[in-house]
């Protein structure tokens, strides 16, 4: 690469791939020359210096910090509130309460139910009473301790199990129920009639919390009638028509920035009630106001997966052909609906080729913090029931794992009506390459082996599949790009980068078109007062929905280029070749340096907007995956290592090949804590409050918990009908199939079924001692 | 927001801060700050004097930061978290749950790694404090901070500081640590985005770059 003064831009002898005529579509890339490769991201340097700014890090002149009072009770109502002695202390800036806010402020819980932001009913802990402001966070927090509460405590429910049981606590007046799906086709009746194996299970997940390392937060800050917004989300355009819509403001008057964020997983697609706090407080008091929750209070109130009791039915043919399918699931959104069921079904419904697949699904409430979106919502859940049940079916049809999943793929979508066909499937080659650079085969008969002797550190291998349900991305997205007269290049876009590596990616994209170095490309982005329109990061469709615009704008520019250079080559647009450094008339042999073209000179800059386009009619675009595995369980103990794991992926195209390695193993280190230690536990007899409410208690997997030995894979099955770069989502389904395939690992090490998340040292002691009295330690 | 004194330099500074003194005399007088400069503690009629900027208790103490020295306005609970982020303007210890459960806000104290969160500013005082930001040699990456670039081990990059901060802790003990040191040296740091793998690759690449400077 030489980095001259001339071209300090451009990669000298890259290959760009051909420019399209106006009108006509881009060709799928070819052999790439910068996507695919492993490039280190673009704002490395950011994150590892410091000088990358969160919100969290955000200090404004004449700041306040604001914080919230939460109910302590599971359920209870608000009979008063005495602000007097928090208003007068000193320091104390501004305290808002349900009195002092009427009923003018609502929060939408979702497009039905809407409460008072300070509602004097509350129906989970850690719900918002009041909030204050305060010179420092630590004025704001004795403030809070100096707020009178009167609560009338009242009967709760803490157990998705228990809610529509008689006599359980009322949450709502309609009652406990809040949503019920259901869905249908073929016969099971049927299907069971057919098959020479039915087995019937119930499984269940506990509630897991997205809990990203960044609290959630944000500061507030007013410039006449203008709001700004600096809040840590994975999108600053559903942050500001949530916020515009709760405070009656037009859209243009409210500005949310959004640049860096240190995680979201489902959880902050949308503001919160801080935010609302946030913009009130600053209103208030004419100062800027900052809320960053406690860790405590993103436990309470940040969202959660929702625990999911599942049983399923199912049947086999002996030659391993898949008959029926029932699912019933009874999950629960918490105290209000937030989509406690969704997609619970999805994987019965679209994973494997079965004729009768049937399913109901019930969400209840509880008296606990709403769930919200957590990383491929509903997939996890059903990956451990159906990937345990499908292991359960292939040994008492006496077949491989892996050789039943082979024997049911779909290539077509079942759970969708008209069953539309996948635009490319590689289930089948996940789980064949997978096994193979796994040694699946191998492994199975070392671990058969293995439970003859009687050791009491016992191995054992599992797997399991996957699709999610979405991936391809979509419109809408708008995209510019400016190259300017220097040959330097400027990408705006509003999308942000949740940590997959998304302004990296579509730097590349730009680069791979441009013939420029990614790492000269600036980016704006996530801020909806300067860059454009885009959906919030998530259903990992940041990457199929941006980098198709992004590339759409970089052909708009490569366009104009050429038009400008056909003047001065003397040769019409259809004979030149845009070369990167340098565009090229096929047909005389003349060139002009891109940096040279006179009419570029002129007018400064050339900007290219782009546009995300439809996705392919009547076809369905997913990512698919197999994730393998090695335990080791100590009979003696009840702990379960893991020893090593294999992620064989189907995503499209590789785009950088260092970010998506690195999704593979995030992703299966979100599933270990699934599977191993995660669990939110609410006191179900007395107090219905959640007990380990902190880090300690709660516990996210560490450096020591995940295996040394990871293996990324990646299939990639070339998809020119996706979209113009044939790039899926990857950043849930890189977590849907991880705890199943553990415990199917377990199974096999020792015997036990693992039903119940999460498989803690006490859990296996239990079940070791109830279901494997002969696995001796 | 900033109550930030002016202090004498210790060693070579190599960071780019602008000392704001005004906040500071404003409150207690140039009169005061002299006394202060000389007691470090303060007395009852100087402690009226900053009333208006701070809590009755509030103490001056100084901290040396990244080779530099603070003294500073704090109030005996204030976290040394809260004033290298919202006093100094040092970001890059973050917060993540300021109980000492995560690493987020890991600091270097006397080369130790520890939780900025769970420690006291005035415990701090005397002590030499390293943060993320005094790692680098002007804007120069340091080798922990380059291998961390090169190993792609992070994805939000919120925890990465405190990841780096343990790292750098480890190899000023341990010069050539194996992996399971590194792995031992990083658990105390939460990655919720999962980047583990990398990060002990960057473990490893931060030990050779470091031995080649």
């Amino acid at each position: 690469m030489k980095d001259d003064e001339q071209d300090l831009y451009f990669v000298e002898g890259i290959a760009v791939p051909q420019t399209p005529l106006p009108g006509e579509e881009p060709a799928n890339w070819g052999k790439t020359a910068v996507i695919g490769r492993r490039q280190t991201r673009v704002d490395a340097y950011e994150r590892v210096s410091g000088t990358a700014v969160y919100p969290s890090d955000v200090v404004l002149p004449n700041m306040l910090y604001g914080a919230l009072l939460r109910c302590p009770h599971a359920h209870a109502r608000v009979k008063k509130v005495d602000a007097s002695a928090a208003e007068r202390m000193e320091g104390v800036q501004a305290v808002l309460t349900g009195a002092s806010l009427g009923r003018q402020v609502k929060w939408p819980y979702n497009e039905e139910v809407a409460t008072d932001l300070f509602d004097d009913r509350c129906r989970f802990e850690g719900e918002a009473v009041a909030a204050v402001a305060a010179a420092t966070p630590y004025v704001a927090r004795d403030a809070l301790r100096e707020i009178k509460v009167e609560y009338e405590v009242l009967p709760f429910v803490a157990d998705e199990r228990r809610s529509l049981a008689t006599g359980a606590a009322r949450i709502h007046g309609a009652g406990n129920r809040l949503k019920a799906d259901s869905y249908k086709r073929g016969d099971v009746a049927r299907g069971f009639a057919e098959a020479d194996i039915v087995l019937e299970e119930q499984y269940r997940t506990a509630c897991e919390i997205q809990a990203p390392m960044e609290l959630h937060g944000c500061v507030a800050n007013w410039e006449g009638d203008s709001l700004t917004v600096w809040e840590s989300t994975q999108g600053v355009y559903a942050v500001q028509a949530k916020i515009a819509d709760i405070l009656g403001l037009p859209l243009s008057r409210v500005r949310v920035i959004g640049h860096y964020m240190g995680g979201g997983f489902g959880s902050k697609l949308q503001p919160g009630k801080y935010t609302v706090c946030a913009a009130l407080l600053a209103k208030k008091t004419g100062r800027p106001v900052k809320i960053f929750l406690s860790r405590e209070e993103t436990l309470l109130a940040a969202g959660n997966r929702p625990p999911a009791t599942m049983t399923i039915k199912a049947g086999v043919k002996k030659d391993g052909t898949l008959t029926a399918l029932q699912f019933t699931g009874l999950a629960s959104s918490g105290a209000y609906p937030a989509g406690g069921i969704s997609l619970l079904d999805w994987l019965v419904r679209d994973l494997y080729l079965c004729a009768n697949v049937q399913s109901e699904l019930t969400d209840v409430a509880i008296n606990a913090g709403p769930a919200r979106p957590f990383r491929a919502p509903g997939h996890p859940q059903c990956a451990w029931a159906l990937e345990q049940m499908m292991d359960a079916l292939a040994e008492a049809a006496g077949l491989d794992p892996i050789d039943l999943r082979l024997k049911n793929i779909p290539l077509v979508s079942q759970g969708r009506e008209g069953a539309p066909p996948y635009t490319t499937t590689g289930l089948a080659e996940c789980i064949r390459q997978g096994a193979e650079a796994f040694g699946w085969r191998e492994a199975r008969r070392r671990t058969a082996a293995g439970r003859k002797e009687q050791g009491h550190l016992r191995r054992g291998v599992g797997m399991g599949s996957c699709l999610w349900v979405v991936g391809g991305g979509g419109p809408p997205s708008t995209v510019i790009v400016k190259l300017f007269a220097d040959g330097s290049v400027n990408l705006n876009m509003g999308a942000s980068d949740i940590g997959t590596g998304t302004k990296t990616v579509m730097a590349m994209v730009l680069a791979e078109e441009l013939g420029v170095r990614p790492a000269s490309i600036q980016i704006e982005h996530a801020d909806t007062g300067s860059t454009q329109y885009a959906t919030p990061s998530g259903g990992s469709k940041t990457v199929p929905t941006e980098s198709p615009a992004v590339r759409s704008a970089a052909i708009a520019v490569k366009q104009q280029l050429l038009q400008m250079a056909a003047g001065e080559l003397g040769s019409p647009v259809e004979n030149l070749r845009y070369g990167g450094e340098y565009i090229e008339a096929v047909d005389s042999g003349k060139k002009v340096k891109v940096t040279g073209i006179a009419a570029l000179k002129k007018q400064g800059v050339v900007v290219g907007i782009g546009y995300r386009g439809p996705n392919p009619e009547g076809k369905v675009v997913n990512p698919f995956a197999a994730q393998f595995c090695e335990v080791e369980v100590n009979t003696r103990t009840g702990e379960v290592r893991i020893m090593r794991f294999l992620g064989a992926h189907e995503s499209g195209r590789v785009m950088d090949r260092l970010t998506f390695d690195n999704q593979v193993f995030g992703g299966i280190t979100m599933g270990i804590g699934l599977a191993m230690t995660e669990t939110r536990i609410l006191d179900e007899n007395r107090t219905g409050k959640m007990v380990n409410c902190n880090w300690h208690d709660y516990k996210l997997p560490t450096a020591l918990d995940v295996p040394t030995d990871m293996v990324s894979l990646p299939v990639e099955l070339r998809d020119s009908e996706a979209n113009s770069t044939g790039a899926k989502g990857l950043g849930e389904p890189v977590t849907i199939p991880t705890a199943a395939a553990i415990a199917n690992a377990i199974y096999d090490a020792v015997g036990v079924r693992v039903r119940q998340s999460p498989a803690d040292p006490l859990t296996m002691k239990r079940l070791l001692a109830e279901e494997a009295p002969e696995v001796r330690s | 927001m900033n109550n930030e004194e002016n202090g004498e330099k210790t060693g070579q500074c190599r960071c780019v801060h602008g000392f704001t003194r005004r906040g500071f005399l404003t409150s207690v007088g140039v009169g005061a700050m002299a006394a202060l400069a000389t007691s470090g503690r303060l007395s009852a009629a100087q402690e009226g004097a900053v009333a208006e900027r701070a809590a009755e208790k509030a103490v001056v103490i100084t901290l040396t930061v990244n080779d530099r020295s603070h003294r500073l306005l704090v109030e005996p609970r204030w976290s040394l978290l809260y004033v290298l982020r919202e006093q100094l303007g040092l970001t890059g210890a973050k917060v993540g749950c300021e109980r000492g459960e995560c690493g987020a806000c890991t600091v270097l104290i006397d080369d130790l790694p520890r939780y900025a969160c769970l420690t006291l500013a005035v415990e701090a005082e005397g002590r030499r404090i390293t943060t993320l930001e005094g790692l680098m040699a002007g804007e120069e990456l340091g080798p922990v901070q380059q291998a961390f670039v090169e190993e792609d081990a992070m994805q939000c990059g919120y925890c990465t500081p405190g990841q780096i901060m343990s790292v750098e802790g480890l190899l000023r003990a341990r010069p050539q640590p194996d992996q399971a040191e590194i792995r031992q040296a990083v658990s105390g740091n939460l990655c919720r985005c999962g980047a583990y793998p990398h990060i002990v690759k960057a473990g490893l690449r931060a030990a050779e770059l470091k031995a080649k400077r």
